[in-house]
């Protein structure tokens, strides 16, 4: 049984956006909302000064709080990669689970059920790399199984530098940054 | 220093999260009330089964009240969701690790108490009911002239009184990516202040037929037996009293819970302490400290230990302010929670 993640390389990642607008058109995003986006982080005092840009979006956690609070079992853990999905027709709009994301990563849909990322489960399944990680111009994504010790994705954590985001939340994230 | 920009631009979420507004703070609320009628309601129907004069109750009536308020919170809920077509949802799973899923069906039963213990009182609060659908005084004679009923009945509300309250409290207590709520103590503060409330809903309503003969038809007794929370007869000056004097110590209760919460949040970790800002300083302090405090908790207090002791006279200002405290404390907590949010330990020190 895979599970899925998500490396990307921060010291390659210019910001350009290119995932951001993949992602829109790929799963048909609502104008004015997004699955992914760009942050950008600038520390130290000048002349000191280190930028991390980083390409965001549902971290897949191992421990989801979203899917332990959703009352109807909307949101859940697909078996396919262990996925973090939302099943919009059994989805009430209460927005628990928006509540509880501490990486805000969730949305209202303009329809009324709550939308977020889905590592493009669809593409996956026809073998192909979720739409953000296929455009990257600089090859900063890598998308693969976390559970196969010979993948590329743990090849990436096993020889670079790499972080979270809020591991302090307890939630295990799928997507891991290189510094 | 460190500085963190985002293209994110998500309605609802951006650029502090406030996906909820007046609809969650206002269910909390009359849920509150709805908890603290049923505790009080509980509480007299287990005097009634040890036999004591039922004119010395205050609060037998209450469930008629409670069940309608409930239906407002409940709309107010429905109102919440965006996807409300699926509503339905909720009741074809159980989802045991949801405090809402838990919440829901809990509402479920306290739905079914509230209507028993309004119909054994309906056939006598409602007189044109009671004579139009004279089984209703059979039902109501099933319970009313068994004390073991009236006990298990009085039983059932208070439990489900106190699980509701601290219910209320609950579902925003589990949400970890909140460290405002992320305090075991909101589930007790919601109890006592929905007590609080639930005790002052009593004393307005029951001021507003005060000495007036009750309406006995259709529309005006239907009316008359939701506002009589204390019974048709009025109750005994000293039963008036000791509502007040029971609201007095849920109050005092309520200024410890909520000093403990903020000792609780200015004792845990940076997000904590960055959350306790909000109220403290932040943009949520005057509605804290002003209203929620000072008007809804400090003065009632003041004023209710004035009637009390005789020196003023009794009003039902006090309770008044009670509730706007009550829901004010609500709407603090709702929307200062929801702009809480936890901070990397990787950027403390920058």
């Amino acid at each position: 049984m895979s599970r899925l993640g998500m490396v990307i390389d921060t010291r390659k990642c210019v910001g350009c956006q290119d995932c951001v607008v993949a992602c829109q058109t790929e799963n048909d995003v609502p104008q004015g909302f997004c699955r992914d986006w760009i942050t950008t982080e600038v520390r130290g005092t000048f002349p000191q000064l280190t930028m991390e840009i980083r390409s965001e979006r549902c971290n897949h956690c191992d421990n989801p709080p979203c899917v332990s609070c959703c009352p109807t079992g909307a949101s859940h853990v697909e078996a396919f990669g262990k996925v973090v999905l939302v099943t919009a027709n059994k989805c009430i709009g209460c927005k628990a689970c928006i509540a509880a994301c501490p990486y805000d990563a969730r949305y209202v849909h303009p329809e009324g059920y709550i939308d977020k990322c889905t590592f493009c489960l669809h593409r996956v399944k026809e073998g192909k790399d979720p739409a953000c990680v296929s455009v990257c111009p600089t090859h900063c994504m890598h998308f693969g199984d976390l559970d196969d010790p010979k993948s590329a994705v743990n090849e990436l954590l096993r020889t670079r530098r790499h972080h979270t985001l809020l591991p302090e939340a307890g939630t295990r994230p799928r997507i891991f940054y290189l510094s | 220093m460190l500085e963190v920009t985002s293209t994110r631009h998500n309605a609802l979420i951006d650029p502090s999260l406030h996906v909820w507004s007046w609809e969650i703070p206002l269910y909390l609320f009359v849920g509150g009330i709805v908890a603290g009628m049923m505790v009080l309601a509980g509480l007299a129907m287990l005097r009634l089964a040890r036999g004591d004069d039922p004119r010395n109750f205050f609060s037998m009536q209450a469930p008629l009240l409670g069940f309608v308020l409930m239906n407002i919170g409940m709309l107010a809920l429905l109102l919440d969701l965006t996807h409300r077509l699926y509503v339905w949802r909720i009741f074809t799973t159980f989802q045991v690790s949801s405090p809402m899923a838990w919440g829901s069906w809990v509402l479920i039963v306290v739905y079914g108490v509230l209507m028993v213990s309004a119909l054994i009182r309906l056939p006598d609060a409602w007189p044109w009911l009671g004579r139009e659908v004279p089984v209703l005084h059979k039902l109501s004679d099933a319970v009313v002239t068994r004390p073991a009923r009236v006990a298990a009945l009085g039983w059932a509300n208070l439990v489900l009184g106190v699980s509701l309250g601290i219910y209320t409290g609950i579902l925003l207590n589990t949400m970890v990516a909140r460290p405002l709520w992320n305090s075991a103590i909101l589930g007790p503060l919601f109890l006592v202040s929905g007590l609080s409330a639930g005790a002052a809903v009593m004393h307005i309503t029951a001021s507003l037929l005060q000495g007036r003969p009750a309406p006995q038809g259709m529309i005006g007794g239907a009316f008359s037996a939701l506002l009589q929370p204390m019974g048709s007869q009025h109750p005994e000056k000293k039963t008036a009293h000791s509502l007040v004097r029971y609201d007095q110590v849920f109050l005092v209760t309520e200024l410890v819970f909520i000093g403990l919460f903020i000792i609780n949040l200015h004792t845990s970790s940076a997000s904590h302490l960055s959350a306790a800002a909000l109220i403290m300083s932040g943009p949520y302090a005057l509605p804290f400290w002003g209203v929620v405090v000072g008007l809804g908790v400090l003065l009632p207090l003041a004023w209710q230990g004035l009637e009390l002791s005789h020196r003023v006279a009794h009003t039902v200002l006090p309770a008044m302010l009670v509730l706007v405290g009550g829901f004010t404390l609500r709407w603090v907590m709702v929307n200062a929670g929801q702009m809480s949010h936890i901070v990397p330990i990787a950027s403390l020190g920058q």
